[in-house]
C-alpha cells in the first residue's frame, strides 16, 4: 500500500468541498487523487493491491449520524449513504415491503463484510476482473488507460455479455445496485457546488472507450443517501442469484425483478440484470413485452430472450447468455406466484 | 538503532503538521479553501504521509497507545505492534474470515479495517472472552466439545465469527448457520463440526 494522508470528514458539504479542491492541489508525489473510505471492503482490498492509489483517504464513517438512518413512510424508502449493508438486509419494513432489496444484500458478500459496508460503498464497488485486480497484467484499459485489455482474449469467463466495448468487458460485480435499478432509485449527492439528486441508472457508465471513468460522479462528490419510491411492485419482488457455490460468491447472473400485476395480467414488469453487464442494467424493453400479458412459461421465455437481443458472448463466456435468460425466467415465475 | 533525541523531535513536528494540514481542509469553507491552500503552499512543507500517527485503541477493555503508520490495519496493530497475535491472517484481503474480531460487538474483517479508523471503538479479539483463570466462553468450550477444528488456524475467527452469529440472531437453523458463517473459510473442512458446537453455545448465550 501507498502512503496516503488520512482524515475523518466533519459534514458532507465541507468533505465534498475539501476532495474537490485537493484534486486541483497535487499533495504526494504529483499524485492528486483523493477518496472517502466507508467500510473500506472496496477501497483497502484494492489499495492493498496497488490497484487504488489514493494520495488522501477521508473517513466519511463518521458522517453516520445524519446520513446513516433508514426511514420507511408511505412516501417510500429513504437509505442513508452510510446505512451498512446488514442493517438494511435486516431490517423488517424493508424485508416485508421492498423484498428484492433485502435479498439483493443478505445474498452478497459475507456477514462480515455485510457488517462494515455501506450502502454508499456498495453501488461504486470495483469490478472483479482478475486482470484488473492482478497489476503484473499490464493490459487494462480500466487500471491504466490505454494499455489494452487482457481480457478480451484472456479467461474471461466472469465477463459481460451486455453493455462491453472494445476496450472493456468487466462485469459490474454488485448486486444491490440491481434491485435500485428495478425499483427506480434516486441518488443524493453533495458537491462542490451544492447538493443534487440524479436517477440512481444514471450514476454509472458505460465503459466505452473510457472504462476508467465507471460513475458521472464529480471528483468530491458524496452520495448522502438513495431514495426509493414506493409502487405497487415492490411487495411482489425478488432477487434471483445464481453462482458458482451456495453462498459468498458473486453473481455469473442475477435478475432483479417486481411486478405490479392486476388478475394475473402484468400491468408493470422490471427487470434488471447482474453478473452480465458493464454496468447495473434494466432490461427495459423486455419488460415492454410482458405488460398486459399474464407471467407463464411462454411469455418469461420471450421476455428473457429479449434481454439478452444484444449480447456479444466471447469465448469463455457464452453460457451466460443462456444461464442469464433462465434467471430471468426463474425470476418471473417465482415472482408471479408471491403472495400479494 | 537511531539516536532517539534526534529522531523524536521531527516525529513529533511532522504529526502536527499532518494535523493541522488536515483539520484545516476539514474546517475551511468552500471560498476559504483555495485560499488557505495557497498561503499553506508558501509557509509550509507538504504534510509528510509516513510520519507516524498517535493511535488509540480500546481492546479486550483495556486502551492501548501506539505510534503506527497510518497504512496500518487493525489486524497488523493487534498481531505486530500490540502482540495479541489470536487473530489470525489468512488472505488479508477480505476472503477467509480468519481475522473476524468485534467492533462494538459486531463481527468485522481485521484486515480491512485501519488501524486509525477503529478509533473510540471498542474491539474484541478472541484474548478477550475469557480471562486466564475463568472458564471459557460457551462458545470456545462448544467448539472443543465438538472437535470444531483440525489446524485451528481458522478457529479463532471462526470463534469470534459465531458469537457474532449468534448475537444477530442468525443461528435459528442449521441452514441459517450455515449460511451466515460462510463467511468463514476452513482449510481442513471442520464445517459440520463448527455448525454443531454454533448450535450448542447458541442454546447457552441464550439460556
Ligand atoms: C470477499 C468479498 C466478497 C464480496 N462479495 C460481494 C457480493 O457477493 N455481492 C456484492 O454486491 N458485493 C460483494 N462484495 C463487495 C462489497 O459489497 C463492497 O466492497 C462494499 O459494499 C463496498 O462498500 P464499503 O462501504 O466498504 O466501500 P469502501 O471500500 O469504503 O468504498 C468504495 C468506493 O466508494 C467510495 N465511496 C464510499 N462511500 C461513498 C460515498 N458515500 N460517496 C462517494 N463515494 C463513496 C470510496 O471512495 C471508494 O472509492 C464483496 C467484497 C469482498 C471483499
Ligand atoms: S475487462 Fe476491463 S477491467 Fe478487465 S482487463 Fe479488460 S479493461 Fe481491465
Ligand atoms: S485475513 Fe481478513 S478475511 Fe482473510
Ligand atoms: S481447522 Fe484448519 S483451517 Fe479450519
Amino acid at each position: 500500500m501507498r502512503p496516503f494522508l488520512y482524515d475523518r470528514a466533519t459534514s458532507a458539504d465541507l468533505a465534498a468541498s475539501a476532495l474537490a479542491t485537493s484534486a486541483d492541489a497535487p499533495l504526494v508525489q504529483g499524485r492528486v487523487d483523493a477518496e472517502y473510505l466507508a467500510g473500506g471492503t472496496t477501497l483497502l482490498d484494492l489499495m492493498k493491491l496497488d490497484v487504488m492509489q489514493p494520495a488522501r483517504v477521508t473517513d466519511i464513517t463518521v458522517l453516520d449520524a445524519r446520513h446513516g438512518t433508514i426511514t420507511v413512510t408511505d412516501a417510500g424508502l429513504k437509505l442513508g449513504a452510510l446505512v451498512k449493508m446488514s442493517a438494511a438486509a435486516d431490517h423488517p419494513e424493508i424485508v416485508a415491503r421492498y423484498p428484492v432489496l433485502a435479498q439483493s444484500l443478505t445474498l452478497a458478500a459475507s456477514a462480515q463484510l455485510r457488517n462494515m459496508a455501506t450502502l454508499g460503498g456498495n453501488v461504486l464497488q470495483r469490478t472483479r476482473c482478475n486482470y484488473f485486480r492482478d497489476t503484473s497484467w499490464s493490459a487494462c484499459n480500466k487500471r491504466n488507460p490505454g494499455s489494452g485489455c487482457a481480457a478480451l482474449d484472456g479467461v474471461n469467463r466472469q465477463h459481460a455479455v451486455l453493455g462491453a466495448s472494445e476496450a472493456c468487458i468487466a462485469t459490474y460485480p454488485g448486486d444491490f445496485a440491481q434491485a435500485l435499478m428495478a425499483l427506480d432509485a434516486t441518488v443524493d449527492i453533495v458537491g462542490a457546488a451544492g447538493p443534487r439528486t440524479i436517477p440512481f441508472a444514471a450514476l454509472h457508465r458505460l465503459p466505452g472507450s473510457t472504462p476508467h471513468v465507471e460513475t458521472t460522479l464529480a471528483a468530491g462528490d458524496l452520495i448522502t443517501g438513495l431514495s426509493v419510491p414506493p409502487g405497487p411492485w415492490t411487495r411482489r419482488s425478488l432477487y434471483l442469484k445464481i453462482r458458482d457455490r451456495q453462498s459468498y460468491e458473486f453473481a455469473l447472473a442475477s435478475a432483479a425483478v417486481a411486478l405490479d400485476l392486476q388478475g394475473g395480467v402484468v400491468r408493470q414488469a422490471r427487470i434488471a440484470l447482474g453478473g452480465v453487464a458493464t454496468t447495473p442494467w434494466r432490461a427495459r424493453d423486455a419488460e415492454a413485452a410482458l405488460a398486459g400479458k399474464p407471467i407463464n412459461e411462454a411469455t418469461a421465455a420471450d421476455a428473457a430472450r429479449i434481454a439478452f437481443a444484444g449480447s456479444k458472448p466471447r469465448e469463455h463466456n457464452a453460457y451466460k447468455v443462456a444461464l442469464g435468460q433462465r434467471t430471468v425466467v426463474r425470476a418471473l415465475l417465482q415472482a408471479a406466484t408471491l403472495e400479494d | 538503532m537511531t539516536n532517539h533525541s534526534d529522531d523524536e523531535r521531527p516525529a513529533s513536528v511532522s504529526r502536527r503538521r499532518f494535523l493541522g494540514a488536515t483539520a484545516s481542509t476539514a474546517a475551511f469553507p468552500l471560498v476559504g479553501v483555495a485560499a488557505a491552500g495557497q498561503a499553506a503552499a508558501q509557509t509550509m512543507p507538504p504534510p509528510d504521509p509516513q510520519a507516524p500517527v498517535d493511535v488509540k485503541l480500546s481492546i479486550n477493555g483495556e486502551m492501548y497507545r501506539v505510534g503506527l503508520d497510518v497504512r496500518t490495519t487493525l489486524l497488523d496493530a493487534l498481531r505486530d505492534h500490540i502482540g495479541l497475535t489470536g487473530s489470525k491472517k489468512g488472505c488479508d484481503h477480505g476472503q477467509c474470515g480468519a481475522c473476524t474480531v468485534l467492533v462494538d460487538g459486531r463481527r468485522t474483517l481485521a484486515c480491512l479495517t485501519l488501524a486509525v479508523a477503529a478509533q473510540g471503538r471498542e474491539v474484541t479479539t478472541v484474548e478477550g472472552l475469557a480471562r486466564a483463570d475463568g472458564p471459557l466462553h460457551p462458545m470456545q468450550q462448544a467448539f472443543v466439545d465438538h472437535d470444531a477444528f483440525q489446524c485451528g488456524y481458522c478457529t479463532p475467527g471462526q470463534i469470534m465469527s459465531a458469537i457474532g452469529c449468534v448475537k444477530e440472531g442468525h443461528a435459528g437453523n442449521d441452514d441459517a448457520i450455515r449460511e451466515y458463517m460462510s463467511g468463514n473459510l476452513c482449510r481442513c473442512a471442520a464445517y459440520p463440526n463448527i455448525v454443531a458446537a454454533v448450535r450448542q453455545a447458541k442454546l447457552q448465550m441464550e439460556g
